[in-house]
């Protein structure tokens, strides 16, 4: 039990990190999906730059440089917010993918519809292109999470508190290595194995329902 | 306080970088010989028609898949020494990937051999082939050869994840260049020319696996 309970007190915060660089990475996503697909071959060749920065570099470079590297005068960033950024970066780049996918594979008639009924680009983007988007892309989203859950225990490297920092910690406490790395890798099992769940569900919902 | 430039910063740490660059691309090159065959049989028992074989071989892919492949590195570098098992950090990293790597690699030649047109079985049937030489001579080249272009961006990924080797102190990229950032407190400098490396193979890689994959589209 002395080994369960402190490595599951990691947990809270592996969700939040993933959760947070999910969120910011979304957000920064949007700009790019819609740079790459852009008819301004400079805007074009900048978001190929951008994936490919964030995409050729690992993670946890990424994280090292942010956490290590970065500081504006004596201000340095803590590690949760050079984490949070550091894997926003790099989810930026496979969001930015999977939207871009998703925009593609509406069928052209509709860009032409929003066109032919006067919308402005903002409008038809956000009423009539997403709303039918994000169903697309649900699934990827979501199996990109999990993968991103992964990634987020790089960040113990830079000292965030999650789950395997704190196996790391009973480790070293208890001179037993192998359980509490045991326990991180089933938690992580159980927390993924839901979402893949759910996800295959609605994939199978949204095939009848074509 | 004296200002460097960074171009001095990197030409003085260019030669030691390159050190753990090399030790970075063996041990991705040595997970890749090791780790694909594994992942050609797992995908093999996977499809098999022995309930117990193909459950083992399900559950090995999702565990290997499910953890993340740091915590699979911590496992075996301070786990198994508990079980009387000491593995050194680069035969560790080693088997570590070799896990994850098996586990990845297994989906996609799975794929692949699952795009091996039917009919291509059923003639070996036909000519009363046995089974291994079915699987050996007809379904395993083609459906490899589908599975080239996954497993060569998989390649790419392996590549960067060898940078988590860095926890259990493997002397590679990341790792020399975090002992490089300590030692002359220029991390920013170190570590954007680590990944600017790292980047920079990994361009040129999947620049390839583009080229290949045209080529082998255009064949068909």
């Amino acid at each position: 039990m002395n080994i369960v309970v402190p490595v599951l007190m990691g947990l809270p915060l592996t969700v939040l990190l993933t959760a947070a660089a999910f969120a910011v990475g979304f957000v920064l996503a949007v700009p790019l999906s819609l740079m790459s697909t852009s008819r301004n071959a400079l805007l074009r060749l900048l978001s190929q730059l951008i994936i490919w920065l964030e995409r050729g570099v690992p993670p946890l470079v990424w994280l090292m440089i942010l956490y290590f590297g970065v500081r504006v005068g004596a201000v340095r960033l803590s590690s949760m917010q050079a984490a949070i950024l550091g894997l926003s970066v790099v989810s930026m780049g496979y969001l930015s993918e999977i939207l871009r996918s998703g925009f593609m594979a509406i069928p052209a008639g509709q860009y032409e519809a929003t066109r032919a009924l006067g919308l402005g680009y903002w409008t038809s983007y956000s009423r009539v292109i997403f709303p039918q988007a994000i169903k697309l892309m649900v699934p990827s989203f979501t199996t990109y999470f999990i993968g991103l859950m992964k990634d987020s225990s790089l960040a113990s490297s830079i000292g965030v508190a999650e789950m395997v920092f704190q196996a790391s910690k009973v480790a070293r406490r208890s001179q037993v290595g192998i359980t509490p790395f045991l326990v991180a890798a089933v938690f992580y099992i159980a927390v993924s194995i839901p979402i893949a769940i759910v996800t295959r569900r609605m994939e199978g919902a949204m095939r009848e329902a074509k | 306080m004296k200002q460097t430039s960074w171009m001095q910063i990197w030409a003085q740490a260019l030669p030691d970088m390159i050190g753990g660059l090399r030790i970075s691309l063996t041990l991705t090159a040595v997970v890749l010989v090791i780790g694909i065959p594994c992942g050609l049989v797992l995908s093999l028992g996977s499809g098999s028609r022995a309930k117990a074989l193909r459950w083992l071989c399900y559950a090995i892919v999702e565990i290997g898949r499910g953890t993340p492949a740091l915590v699979t590195l911590y496992i075996i570098y301070y786990g198994f020494p508990d079980i009387g098992l000491k593995l050194s950090s680069f035969v560790s990293a080693v088997v570590g990937l070799v896990i994850t790597t098996a586990a990845y690699s297994c989906e996609y030649i799975r794929s692949g051999l699952r795009s091996v047109p039917h009919s291509q079985i059923e003639a070996g049937e036909a000519l009363a082939l046995p089974r291994t030489d079915i699987y050996r001579r007809i379904v395993i080249p083609q459906g490899m050869r589908i599975a080239v272009p996954a497993l060569m961006s998989y390649s790419i990924q392996l590549f960067q994840m060898t940078s988590l080797t860095y926890n259990i102190t493997l002397r590679e990229l990341t790792s020399v260049s975090y002992s490089l950032g300590m030692k002359t407190f220029q991390y920013l400098a170190v570590f954007v020319l680590a990944g600017l490396i790292y980047a920079a193979i990994s361009g040129v890689c999947s620049a390839l696996v583009k080229l290949l994959e045209q080529r082998l589209s255009l064949t068909k």
